[in-house]
C-alpha cells in the first residue's frame, strides 16, 4: 500500500498528499501523523492537497478528524491548496469542513501557524467597524 | 382533385419547363426582379449589390430546376439551399427585417408571371404550373426566415456570452486583496463563473481576502444570497476569506425581511470600508506575526 510521506520542517510537521486518497491511505496516514506528532514534539501541521482532484466525504472527515487528534496533541492543523473545483464540489455537496483551518498555499499556511492559535477570531471582536 | 394536387408540388415536367423559362429570361427577369426587391429595400443596399445577389438567386433557382428538384429539400436544391442561407444571414447581420429578406425572394414570382405575360397570356395549364412554382418559392422564402432565425438567435447567444465575459471581472485591490464588482442580475449561470474565476484568481494571486461588491446588484433575494453565501463557504474552504460590500439600504432592508442569515460573514456598506476592514486585518497579522514586517 502507498503511503503518504510526513517532513519534519523546523516546528511544522508537512504533509503533501500526491496519490489517490483511498481510504486505507487517509486511515494510515491519519496513524503515522498521530506518532510523528508525538515523537517530534511539533506544534503545527500542515496537509496540502493541491495535488488532490477529489475530496470525498470520506477524505473530509478525516482531514477533520485528523485535526482533532492533532489538537489533542496540542499541534494546530491547516489543510492548504484546495483546488477551485474541489471547493465547489465540496459547497455543492453541503461539506463545510467545519473545525479543520484553511489557508491558500504552503506559504500562507506556515504563516499562519506562526500566529497564536484562535487569533482570526480575536480579530473580528476587537474590529470596531463591526459595530457602528 | 387532380388538378388540386398538381398546383402544390411541381413535377419533373414542369421543372423542366420553369428551368427553361429562366435560362430563356435571364437578363429580363433579373432585372425586373432586381427593381422589385430595390423598391421594397428602399435603398438601403446598393444597386451593384442587388443586381448580385438576384443574379446568384436567379443562378441558384436555375440550377436547381435544371438538376429536377421539384422541392428544396431535393439534393439538387443543395445551392440553393446553401445561397438563400447565406443571403439571409448576411441580411440579418446587415439588420434587415425577416420580411424584407423574404420579399426579396417572393419578388421572383411577380417576375415570372410578368415574364408568362409577356409571352402570350396565362391559360390553365400554364397557371396550375405557376401555382407549383409559387410554392416552390414559398418554401425557398420560408426557408430564409428560418435561417434569419437562426442568424439572429446566434447573435444573440454570443452577446449573451460577451456580457457573462463582460460582467464579472475579478480585479486585484491590494496585495493579498481581490475584489468582485458585481453587475446586474445573479442567475445561476453567472453566479457559477463568478465563483468559478474568483475561486480560480484566489489560487493565482495567492491572495488570502477576497471582496465581493453587490453595489450593481438590482435586487438580492434569497436565492442570489444563496450564491453569494456559496462562493463565501468554498472561499474559506480553500483559506481565504470573503467581505460582502455595497450592500445599499434598500437592500438591507430587504435583507432583514426575508430572513437571510449571514452569519459571521463580515458585511459593510462599502467598498472603501471593506478594503480598510481588510487593510486592519492584514496590518494586525503582520504586526502580531512578529518581525518579519517591521
Amino acid at each position: 500500500m502507498e503511503r503518504v510521506p510526513v517532513l519534519k520542517i523546523g516546528d511544522i510537521l508537512l504533509v503533501s498528499i500526491q496519490i489517490d486518497m483511498e481510504d486505507q491511505v487517509a486511515l494510515q496516514l491519519q496513524e503515522d501523523l498521530a506518532d510523528r506528532i508525538v515523537a517530534t514534539g511539533c506544534h503545527g501541521v500542515i496537509i496540502d492537497i493541491s495535488a488532490l482532484d477529489i475530496v470525498d466525504s470520506f477524505v473530509g472527515r478525516t482531514l477533520a478528524t485528523i485535526a482533532s487528534i492533532s489538537r489533542v496533541l496540542d499541534a494546530e492543523t491547516v489543510v492548504v491548496g484546495m483546488r477551485p473545483a474541489v471547493a465547489i464540489t465540496l459547497v455543492e455537496l453541503g461539506l463545510s469542513l467545519p473545525g479543520i483551518r484553511t489557508a491558500l498555499n504552503v506559504e500562507l499556511g506556515m504563516e499562519m501557524l506562526r500566529r497564536p492559535p484562535g487569533d482570526d477570531l480575536a480579530f473580528a471582536d476587537d474590529d470596531p467597524a463591526a459595530v457602528p | 382533385m387532380d388538378i388540386g394536387r398538381q398546383a402544390v408540388a411541381l413535377g419533373s415536367h414542369e421543372v423542366s419547363r420553369f428551368a427553361e423559362l429562366l435560362a430563356q429570361h435571364e437578363d429580363a427577369l433579373v432585372t425586373t426582379w432586381t427593381d422589385q426587391v430595390a423598391a421594397t429595400l428602399r435603398g438601403r443596399l446598393s444597386a451593384a449589390e442587388l443586381h448580385r445577389q438576384t443574379a446568384e438567386l436567379h443562378k441558384g433557382f436555375r440550377s436547381a430546376l435544371e438538376g429536377g428538384a421539384t422541392s428544396l429539400d431535393a439534393e439538387a436544391a443543395g445551392e440553393l439551399r446553401a445561397l438563400l442561407g447565406d443571403l439571409s444571414t448576411s441580411r440579418a447581420r446587415q439588420g434587415f427585417t425577416a420580411t424584407e429578406t423574404a420579399t426579396s425572394v417572393y419578388a421572383l414570382k411577380d417576375a415570372v408571371l410578368r415574364i408568362l405575360d409577356d409571352n402570350g397570356g396565362a391559360d390553365a395549364t400554364t397557371l396550375r404550373d405557376y401555382l407549383g412554382f409559387s410554392a416552390f418559392v414559398d418554401r425557398a422564402g420560408l426557408l430564409t426566415f428560418d435561417a434569419y432565425v437562426r442568424a439572429r438567435e446566434e447573435l444573440i447567444s454570443d452577446q449573451a456570452e460577451q456580457l457573462l465575459e463582460l460582467s464579472t471581472p475579478v480585479v486585484k485591490l491590494w496585495e493579498g486583496v481581490v475584489a468582485v464588482p458585481l453587475v446586474g442580475t445573479l442567475d445561476s449561470a453567472r453566479a457559477q463563473v463568478v465563483m468559478e474565476r474568483l475561486l480560480q484568481t484566489l489560487v493565482d494571486t495567492g491572495s488570502p481576502y477576497a471582496i465581493i461588491d453587490i453595489t450593481g446588484v438590482p435586487a438580492v433575494d434569497t436565492q442570489v444570497a444563496q450564491h453569494i453565501l456559496k462562493t463565501v463557504v468554498a472561499a474559506r474552504l480553500m483559506g481565504a476569506d470573503c467581505i460582502i460590500s455595497g450592500i445599499r439600504p434598500q437592500i438591507a432592508q430587504t435583507i432583514v425581511a426575508l430572513g437571510i442569515e449571514f452569519g459571521d460573514i463580515a458585511t459593510k456598506s462599502s467598498l472603501a470600508d471593506a478594503l480598510r476592514h481588510v487593510l486592519r486585518l492584514t496590518g494586525e497579522a503582520a504586526r502580531r506575526g512578529g518581525p518579519r514586517e517591521g
